[in-house]
């Protein structure tokens, strides 16, 4: 591998996860960092450290220039982007390449492909992946939409041609409702974006969230199974599993193989997510999207295959070919991942950015907290409320639900207000127990009370 | 003359969006529960809101620097 001189442009547990990944590769770890990030952990952990601007992401983060100016200068030959911030942005990819240093991801060429929706919709057809049928255009007239629907199947959902954001979104049970609903909703989107033109879908019924891991080096792409995020909130994942115990081995190898077709027709290079939706009464699912980075959840494949994603990550982007075969790559278990935020549970989850004053780690085996966090740091208040993530891995999804609730018993972190209340509430929860939920779950859970200090 | 403090830490801006008008002027009627300003905490925006009434002085905070818990952000003549 030619990469000697690796540049963090990320911050938070994130940073810290891939400085221990690159100090195990024997790597130099240079970290990148704001003014209001001055006393983070990584910059204490890196071998060396830059400032590149204002607190103010758009200042320092998200600034291109000041990035690559900045690995340029400390002589980088690599720089990893972590998730968020910059990691799926086109023009940084490129701009890093340009600058004769090695991206860790994909090529630019590549994000800027899978980042667009319709292109990656069609790579995803073409690599015989299912996608949410749908029409294939505008359309204008209802009787179009009924033809649309009958080959699509009710329910369908009926949305705006221009515009998003939910605006105008209808569900149609059958041809009568998509009769009465379609120029309703041509009308609410004439009125809203001056373009009464409809898209009709299929509409998911209480769909999971499920994306499978994958690794490619350029030339081979292996996957390393599935992980379910159905625990939702604001589309925020909370908390997270490998694998979906809901899908069935037929399913899943379907869902994995399709994912690997997907990612090796991209020629993908990298660590990288596909997301799909997945309609439990139909056993169909449906591909959404392509994460083209590291996800926040991936140390719950780690736990059941027992591989370290973000050295594989940085290898294959250095060239070499992937160390791993698809045969060796065995689940074994189950493991759940639950986000820390600095927020407030029980005050709408406002942000709390305080200061640790003490911080108590569960120990044990099958027991893992990816954080940033040390007595006495003060949490910047100007990035976004990830503390870190607690990890745990059992035999089973039983014993893993009844371990992290002894994790979460063992865990400290005073001085602030986190959401591991809400986490010890889910934990003990018999609907999450039963694994009967969807991404629709979570909100009216809440919503209907079922957080409060009694049951925490 | 009284202070209008911001209730978290995080950026504070004066205006609802970067193409709006402040939320107030000097010489503008300030009244209990008035919005003055927002912080943005977390990629979280808090709405500043008057505690007190009477009438808009200055913003003593610049538009979109950080802010600390309790730093003054305006004054109000009481």
């Amino acid at each position: 591998m030619n990469i000697e001189r690796l540049f963090i442009a990320n911050r938070g547990e994130i940073a810290v996860r891939i400085i221990r990944a690159a100090k195990a590769l024997g790597i130099t770890t240079i970290q990148a960092y704001s003014e209001g990030d001055v006393d983070m952990l990584a910059v204490k952990l890196a071998d060396e450290a830059v400032c590149i601007g204002p607190a103010k992401a758009t200042a320092s983060y998200l600034n291109i220039d000041a990035v690559v100016q900045a690995a340029i200068e400390t002589s980088a030959d690599a720089v990893h982007p972590g998730y968020g911030f910059l990691s799926e942005s086109p023009e940084f990819a490129r701009a890093i390449e340009k600058a004769g240093i090695t991206f860790i991801g994909p090529s630019a060429d590549t994000i800027e492909r899978m980042g667009d929706k319709v292109a990656a919709r069609h790579a995803a057809q073409a690599a015989g992946v299912p996608v949410v049928p749908g029409s294939k255009g505008r359309i204008d007239r209802v009787d179009e939409a009924v033809e649309v629907a009958a080959r699509v199947g009710y329910p369908v959902m009926i949305k705006a041609a221009a515009g998003g954001g939910g605006k105008g979104i209808r569900i149609a049970q059958n041809e009568d409702e998509l009769r009465s609903l379609a120029p309703q909703a041509a009308q609410e989107a004439a009125a809203a974006f001056g373009d009464g033109g409809l898209y009709i879908e299929r509409s998911v019924t209480s769909p999971r969230h499920i994306e499978v891991q994958i690794i490619g080096d350029g030339h081979r792409t292996i996957h390393f199974y599935e992980r379910e995020c159905s625990l939702q909130r604001r589309r925020q994942k909370v908390w997270e599993e490998a694998g979906a115990d809901c899908l069935d081995d037929a399913t899943r190898e379907h869902l994995c193989g399709a994912s690997v077709a997907l990612a090796q027709s991209v020629n993908y290079r990298g660590a990288g997510t596909l997301e799909y939706l997945y309609e439990e009464a139909t056993g169909e699912f449906f591909f959404i999207e392509m994460n083209t980075r590291i996800q926040v959840e991936h140390p719950v494949t780690e736990m059941v295959t027992g591989f370290d994603l973000v050295q594989e990550m940085i290898r294959v982007c250095g060239g070499e070919a992937l160390s791993i075969r698809q045969e060796q790559i065995k689940k074994t278990g189950h493991a759940i991942e639950v986000r820390l935020n600095a927020e407030d549970p029980f005050m709408q989850f406002l942000p709390w950015p305080g200061k640790v004053e003490s911080l108590k780690i569960p120990q044990g085996e099958g027991v893992r907290l990816d954080h940033f966090m040390y007595e006495g740091y003060q949490i910047p208040p100007f990035y976004d409320s990830l503390i870190g993530k607690l990890i745990v891995h059992g035999k089973d999804r039983t014993e893993a639900i009844s371990k992290m609730a002894a994790a979460l018993d063992g865990l400290e972190i005073n001085g602030l207000k986190t959401t591991v209340p809400l986490h010890k509430a889910l934990a003990k929860d018999p609907g999450v127990a039963s694994g009967d939920f969807h991404t629709q779950w979570l909100e009216p859970w809440l919503d209907a009370g079922n957080l409060s200090p009694q049951n925490t | 003359m009284a202070q209008i403090l911001s209730p978290l830490p995080g950026t504070f801006y004066m205006k609802p969006s970067p193409e709006a008008a402040v939320y107030k002027t000097p010489g503008d009627g300030v009244a209990i529960g008035d919005t003055i300003g927002l912080v943005e905490v977390m990629k979280t925006f808090i709405e500043v809101k008057a505690e007190l009434s009477g009438t808009f002085c200055a913003y003593i905070t610049e538009d979109g620097h950080p802010v600390t818990a309790g730093q003054a952000l305006a004054e109000v003549e009481v």
